[in-house]
């Protein structure tokens, strides 16, 4: 496929609008020397990948992400930062390590080759057109997904539990007093 | 729209969180990187289950639980970097260096 045949599609050009400022906030994300910038261009990122979703016809997966990723985890992220540092903002301590390009040689070499295969595997293969409601979504998830379903809850009940354990304070010290 | 190009982005931003959890120090920063590796991963999910149409939108179902693996791991995770911020008093991981031999 040309690319004039490529950018001729409105969507397209939202795509690539989109995705330029995904990639910006996701460099900016894993170089930056303020720690609550990076945590904000997460923030960044994950809005540019709900619209994609919500391009792809997957509404209810997009505003989950909205919810959950954004609303949640986020902060979630925020009050570690707040607990583990005290002074929010420019880091006095060097925050990456010194050994910068072969990390840089591994990053670009995973992209090249995922970026390799897909295009030789799907050279111009159109996505179709189809938009999931969240009630047939929601059929799926109760009827043939709901071993998973109820797998997961318990991940994330062992997963609160879990959290409480460890991040109590004085933990053990209730039964040696 | 093309299936590759949401996949080359996702392979991009997958890339970029490869760097990050590779340079960073501090565990709260490795942690946000693996958290961007995980929507790239859920933007690949989405875009075959788009591209295949199947009635059981299985794409989507997986991105879902991919959505809440993500949310328990960082509950922990932060969970753990805070214990052992209060034990060391550093987030760094380069400090944790009590089991190497």
């Amino acid at each position: 496929m040309e690319f004039s045949d490529w950018i001729g599609d409105a969507r397209n050009i939202v795509f690539l609008v989109i995705s330029l400022v995904m990639v910006a906030a996701s460099i900016y994300l894993v170089t930056s020397r303020n720690v609550v910038h990076a945590v904000l261009m997460l923030v960044v990122a994950l809005t540019g990948s709900a619209a994609l979703f919500l391009m792809l016809g997957a509404e209810f997966v997009a505003w989950t992400v909205v919810l959950v990723n954004i609303g949640a985890i986020v902060v979630l992220f925020l009050f570690g930062i707040m607990i583990t540092r005290a002074p929010t903002g420019r880091d006095p301590v060097e925050l990456d390590h010194a050994r910068r390009w072969p990390a840089a040689l591994v990053a670009l070499g995973t992209f090249v080759t995922i970026a390799t295969v897909t295009t030789l595997a799907f050279e111009d293969a159109e996505i179709a057109e189809g938009i999931v409601r969240t009630e047939s979504l929601g059929d799926v998830l109760f009827s043939r997904f709901v071993i998973p379903f109820e797998a997961v809850s318990f991940v994330l009940l062992s997963a609160l539990i879990g959290g409480i354990v460890l991040a109590r304070k004085d933990a053990g010290k209730d039964e040696s007093e | 729209m093309i299936v590759n190009q949401f996949l080359v982005l996702a392979a991009l931003l997958f890339s970029l969180g490869i760097y990050g959890v590779l340079v960073r120090r501090n565990a709260v920063l490795v942690l946000l990187s693996v958290e961007l590796m995980l929507a790239a991963v859920n933007i690949n999910l989405v875009a075959f289950g788009s591209y295949i149409q199947d009635s059981l939108a299985s794409g989507q179902v997986f991105a879902l639980f991919v959505i809440t693996v993500a949310a328990a791991e960082v509950g922990i995770g932060l969970a753990i970097v805070i214990l052992i911020f209060r034990n060391r008093a550093s987030a760094n991981v380069d400090e944790l260096d009590l089991m190497r031999w």
